[in-house]
């Protein structure tokens, strides 16, 4: 079977950005020019933007397709993925272009990569089969290495990078052992079906049970040493450790890429893979994620407190949210009414935009109150309530919304995933959820303090932020505000890609 | 019928005009501070506008019925537990005459206050630095003011509510370096507040109970649903429900027991007095009560409960008017005694005689408020001790607070007569009410408040205009003085246009808003019960007996002020002990502030409940909060030893948790 016009048309976002990203490195020959760079990678996105929405129509219309003799599969998940990824790296290269200043000469090579990153992200949350998801996740992995080890004249970011390569290739290793077993227990690779009528796991697993090798017990080391690889990405207890290693030593925009984009595709992959291919099996997941998701916003909360350095704090908070994602996880794989799923994965999917506002908000605003001093340190933040106004506006409202204060998009957002917790049966998850909230309030708001209660210890004079920086603050402080007030919108929307999910 | 951006408008242009005084003209226009009344009036002006449209237009073909739009939802819509918040106008005749007479009033008491604010500030320090301040507050007062009014959905009215709530906290602490001022303004906000709860606990209960709702496919918080659903409910759900917004009605309208913060409101500016605590807010109550009549009349025991309160109100606060002397103060028992008045008409079941006693007190009662504040104007006292023979100076003033003070008393034909009437007409007859007898009982107190109502409301016109001048500020002995004002003079002088107009702008309503609105009669333009037809009732039939005994009453009233304070024919002094006695105990308001403040709050609460909760809360809450809090540094310091950086171990750490996680599966097994 060859390839199609229809397959380029269903792969087209992800096209357009390698395209982009290409002509992105390859203008870094001619030019040096960061404002071209910049230009052309935002490009790039607009159009990968332009087909993403075109395919939401055609999927709209015609239903989920498939895509390359079923490996890809274009559903309104996928695509809500795609336009989190593309939006995520749009807004951190637009609030990196002062920032990657540092990189030159080599910026475009900074731009491109995280263009190639996006588009295995991308790909990934499409994946349709096993081996189409590995290799999408190493797609974007491999250039997220490069990212963390870009300033090579220090040696955290080197260490970042190389600790990260380690990390996921030995998560890639178990990821592909699990895959191994799933495979020999049902003889398929497809995660989802497609036209070919080619058997699904799902499918398989519940024809043949009598057949299945070493009866379920294959399945069941296949998915938990998959979640064991997957748990890497998704910063999840015991597999988090890598976590605040790297957000510390990168550079802030790589970070805000990995805690954002990163995560999002990957909970889209979990969710798809749990739910279409071990949905009907009879290991009980729920149990499995809630303990996990309880574990790693405890321990990730409670290691935030005692830390000094913002990035490093960072680091640990993105390992508590991947626990309260890991609620909406939980409470999917739940064995419920149908109904229930879906608002499981739409309190996931719409927890995943919020997430990322509040993400990238605080990650800019880091960028630019630690750009002229590079003091990371949280005693540094003091009096950037005067020096900084709006990146410490944008910080506190970004950690308030972490919080899960009022009139936030974080506090909807955890709404709706304790909800869904409630309504699986997981009462004591929702209620681990909210204590680790009150936790958490500690060490957020404390920044908070520190910014605009204390006073600075030397430099007092005004930090001054770029139009880039200041455009990406005013944006993503507007859309945790605005999503906040109005989270019906967007809940449609995630709903909708949800629902694509569940029929 | 108005388009529905323009019935938000009603709302947003206030609002605008708020909002451009506090953010714009005061950071950055200094020099146009002095136009920041302008603004407000703009907007407020604009807002009337609209509302006199949507009155005509509810006039036509009755409710405006908007649809209300989406906000948010928990829950799967429909189940047991999920439930919709929509935000909305509810625009129908009852809301549309309630915004125009906010809208109407507040502009013409903003005009008031250019001349009136204009003195106040420019004597503090020269400047017009209260302007944009005064003039924020009160668009934004009006704008809150109208988004209760126009509010579709119980939580968005709440909401409102609540802001009303707050600009009538920073209004009564305008002057909030004045100690008066700012523990009057702390004293509204915590007494009204005692009464929110209330109103809380009834949406909460009715939240408790939507299932009652989501049976009968509608949303237990959007107003005409409860109106719908009112019938069905259940018997215990109308009660609670009911007795909990009268809670906070009561709280907002200063009834028994929570009417205390009404007098001492009046510390702040004259035309807050007049606008807030005499036309609107205080009438936000009584609006309630009549925005869910329907839920209230499906239950007899919040209906006598109301009736009750009511009547018991127009008494109690009448006999504590008797014996102030402090003109605003009269007024102000006399505004809770009036909207006793109304809530006694809501409770023998007549909403629409309320809104028209309401709808006439708002004229009347913000026009003597206003001549107060002229009079003040002059003299720079409210102590009626020191005034005296002010008409002989301030003939517009006199004039237009003796057409007000003769409306308030009742006299035909001016409009406090006809609303006055039309309340002892349904009380005697008690068709409506939910028992006669309680009907009856509060006919009679109705009618005794109407005695006492005349009799001070003359006894003030005639210590303040009447008899001779008895110094004004220059007599009032420095300590009793208020810093501030210590500097005064009086000037004999009549007010500025700007404030002599509003005065007969509302005199001319005080004299016809009963009679044109609710004619007996065709008038050629206004149809006989206008005012009664536009709120879908039938006017209670008009009783020659009644209004002959209820005008008798009155004048005998008068005839008694007149007597003790004009001619001093008549003297209390006679009495003896008793009325020493009785005396006393209406100067001390029946001791109600000293058993809060002192008996209750002081010792009770200070001495004895607030020193064990503060034990409690220093040893044991604090204590295990300070536990949790080194238990999570300290755990939280344990595991990032864990994180030593030697990827070794990060290894380590991804193999074991994958090892632990299969070994606990396999145990399972």
């Amino acid at each position: 079977m060859g390839i199609t016009a229809r397959d380029l048309f269903l792969i087209a976002p992800e096209l357009a950005l390698t395209v982009g990203a290409t002509v992105v490195v390859l203008s870094g020959l001619v030019s040096r020019q960061r404002q071209l760079t910049l230009v052309l990678a935002l490009l790039g996105l607009a159009v990968t933007f332009a087909f993403a929405i075109a395919l939401w129509d055609n999927v709209h219309a015609n239903g989920a397709q498939s895509a390359f003799n079923d490996s890809l599969i274009v559903d309104k998940f996928a695509l809500y993925i795609k336009f989190l990824v593309a939006g995520t790296a749009a807004l951190v290269l637009i609030a990196s272009s002062e920032y990657a200043e540092r990189f030159r000469p080599y910026g475009s090579e900074f731009t491109g990569l995280v263009l190639f990153s996006a588009a295995g992200l991308m790909l990934l949350a499409a994946a349709a089969d096993l081996i189409t998801i590995y290799v999408s996740l190493e797609l974007a992995t491999l250039p997220v290495v490069a990212l963390a080890a870009f300033v090579r004249t220090r040696i955290a970011p080197i260490e970042a990078g190389v600790k990260y390569l380690l990390l996921s290739a030995v998560s890639s290793a178990f990821l592909l052992y699990g895959f191994a077993f799933l495979y020999g227990a049902s003889g398929t690779m497809q995660v989802v079906g497609g036209s070919s009528g080619a058997p699904t796991i799902a499918q398989a697993l519940g024809e043949g049970s009598p057949d299945v090798p070493f009866g379920g017990l294959a399945i069941m080391a296949g998915a938990i040493l998959a979640t064991a690889g997957f748990g890497f990405k998704l910063s999840m207890v015991p597999f988090q450790m890598w976590t605040p290693d790297v957000y510390e030593g990168a550079p802030t925009p790589v970070g805000a890429f990995l805690a954002t984009a990163s995560k999002a595709a990957a909970f889209a992959v979990v969710l798809r893979l749990f739910y279409e291919a071990l949905g009907g099996s009879s290991a009980d997941w729920s149990t499995l994620f809630a303990a996990l998701a309880a574990i790693t916003m405890t321990i990730g909360n409670l290691v935030a407190i005692v830390q000094s350095n913002v990035k490093r704090l960072l680091g640990y908070s993105a390992i508590a949210h991947a626990g309260y994602l890991l609620i909406g996880v939980a409470a999917v794989t739940a064995h419920g009414q149908e109904t229930q799923d879906a608002a499981g994965i739409s309190s996931v999917l719409f927890y995943l935009a919020g997430y990322a506002a509040m993400t990238l908000a605080a990650f800019f605003a880091v960028i630019v109150l630690t750009q002229r001093s590079g003091d990371e340190r949280i005693e540094a933040m003091a009096g950037m309530g005067k020096r900084a106004p709006l990146a410490a506006l944008a910080l506190a409202v970004a950690l308030l919304g972490l919080t899960g204060i009022p009139p936030t998009v974080g506090f909807m957002g955890k709404l709706f995933l304790f909800n869904a917790a409630v309504n699986s049966g997981l009462v004591w998850l929702a209620v681990v959820g909210a204590v680790n909230s009150v936790v958490s309030a500690y060490y957020y708001v404390g920044i908070i303090r520190t910014m605009y209660l204390r006073e600075p210890a030397g430099d007092a004079s005004p930090v001054a932020a770029a139009f880039s920086g200041r455009l990406t603050l005013w944006i993503t402080v507007a859309a945790i505000l605005v999503l906040g007030f109005w989270p019906g919108g967007l809940l449609e929307v995630a709903r909708t890609a949800a629902s694509g999910l569940v029929s | 019928m108005l388009p529905e951006a323009a019935a938000w408008l009603i709302i947003g242009l206030p609002l605008l005009a708020g909002v451009f005084s506090i953010a714009v003209l005061r950071p950055w226009r200094r020099s146009l501070w002095r136009y920041a009344g302008h603004v407000g009036i703009a907007g407020t002006g604009a807002a009337f506008v609209l509302s006199l449209i949507a009155v005509n237009g509810a006039m036509g073909n009755g409710d405006a019925g908007y649809e209300p739009h989406a906000w948010f939802a928990v829950g799967a819509l429909g189940a047991q537990d999920g439930f919709e918040m929509t935000v909305g106008i509810f625009l129908d005749p009852l809301s549309a005459i309630m915004a125009a007479v906010v809208s109407g009033v507040s502009m013409v008491v903003q005009v008031f206050s250019l001349g009136y604010m204009r003195k106040e500030s420019d004597d503090a320090n020269g400047e017009w630095s209260d302007y944009p301040r005064y003039f924020t507050y009160m668009s934004l007062f009006t704008a809150s003011m109208l988004g209760l009014v126009l509010a579709y959905n119980l939580i968005q009215l709440f909401v409102f509510w609540e802001l009303v709530g707050l600009f009538s906290y920073l209004l009564i602490g305008f002057w909030y370096h004045r100690p008066a001022a700012a523990a009057a303004a702390k004293k509204a906000f915590i007494v009204t507040r005692i009464g929110d709860f209330g109103f809380m606990l009834g949406i909460l209960y009715l939240f408790l109970n939507r299932g009652e709702f989501t049976a009968l496919g509608l949303n237990p918080f959007e107003i005409p649903a409860i109106l719908d659903a009112a019938p069905m409910l259940s018997a215990g759900v109308a009660t609670w429900v009911a007795l909990g917004l009268f809670a906070g009605a009561a709280g907002k309208s200063a009834q028994f027991p929570l009417h205390t913060w009404l007098p001492d409101a009046m510390e702040g500016p004259t035309p807050v007095s007049s606008l807030i605590h005499a036309a609107t807010m205080v009438a936000a109550g009584v609006f309630l009560v009549a925005r869910l009549f329907g839920l209230f009349e499906e239950s007899a025991a919040a209906m006598n409960t109301v009736a009750i309160i009511g009547g018991f109100t127009a008494v109690f606060a009448a006999a504590m008017g008797l014996a102030a002397n402090d003109i605003k103060r009269v007024l102000a028992f006399s505004t809770v005694s009036q909207l006793g008045y109304m809530f006694l008409a809501l409770g023998v079941g007549a909403p629409g005689v309320a809104m028209f006693h309401l709808f006439n007190h708002a004229f009347f009662k913000c026009l003597l408020f206003l001549g107060a504040g002229s009079v003040h104007h002059s003299v720079h006292t409210f102590d009626m001790r020191y005034m005296g023979g002010i008409r002989r100076w301030m003939p517009i003033t006199y004039l237009t607070t003796l057409v007000g003070g003769l409306s308030l008393a009742g006299i035909f034909p001016l409009a406090g007569f006809w609303s006055k009437d039309e309340i002892l007409t349904t009380a005697w007859s008690g068709s409506h009410a939910a028992n006669s007898g309680v009907s009856q009982l509060v006919f009679w107190l109705a009618l005794a408040a109407a005695f006492m109502t005349a009799f001070y409301v003359f006894r003030l016109i005639i210590m303040a205009f009447h008899d001779d001048f008895r110094g004004g500020i220059d007599s009032v002995p420095h300590e009793e003085r208020i810093p501030d004002e210590a500097h005064h003079h009086v000037h004999r002088h009549e007010s500025p246009l700007v404030m002599k107009l509003p005065l007969l702008v509302l005199a001319v309503f005080a004299v016809g808003s009963g009679f044109v609105a609710n004619s007996l009669v065709d008038l050629g333009p206004v149809p006989a019960h206008w005012f009664s037809h536009l709120l879908h009732e039938d006017a209670p039939k008009f009783n020659i007996a009644i209004a002959l005994t209820s005008t008798l009453v009155a004048v005998a009233g008068i005839g008694l002020a007149v007597l003790v304070y004009g001619t001093r024919t008549v003297s209390f002094d006679g009495l003896g002990r008793l009325w020493r006695f009785v005396h006393r105990l209406l100067v001390q308001r029946f001791y109600m502030d000293a058993l809060y403040e002192d008996l209750i709050v002081r010792r009770a609460l200070y001495r004895g409940l607030f020193l064990v909760s503060d034990w409690f809360d220093r040893r044991i809450v604090d204590g295990v909060a300070d536990l949790a809090g080194w238990l999570g540094r300290n755990s939280g310091r344990a595991i990032a030893q864990l994180q030593t950086g030697h990827i070794q171990v990060y290894g380590v750490g991804v193999s074991m948790g994958a090892a632990v996680i299969l070994i606990f599966y396999l145990m399972q097994r």
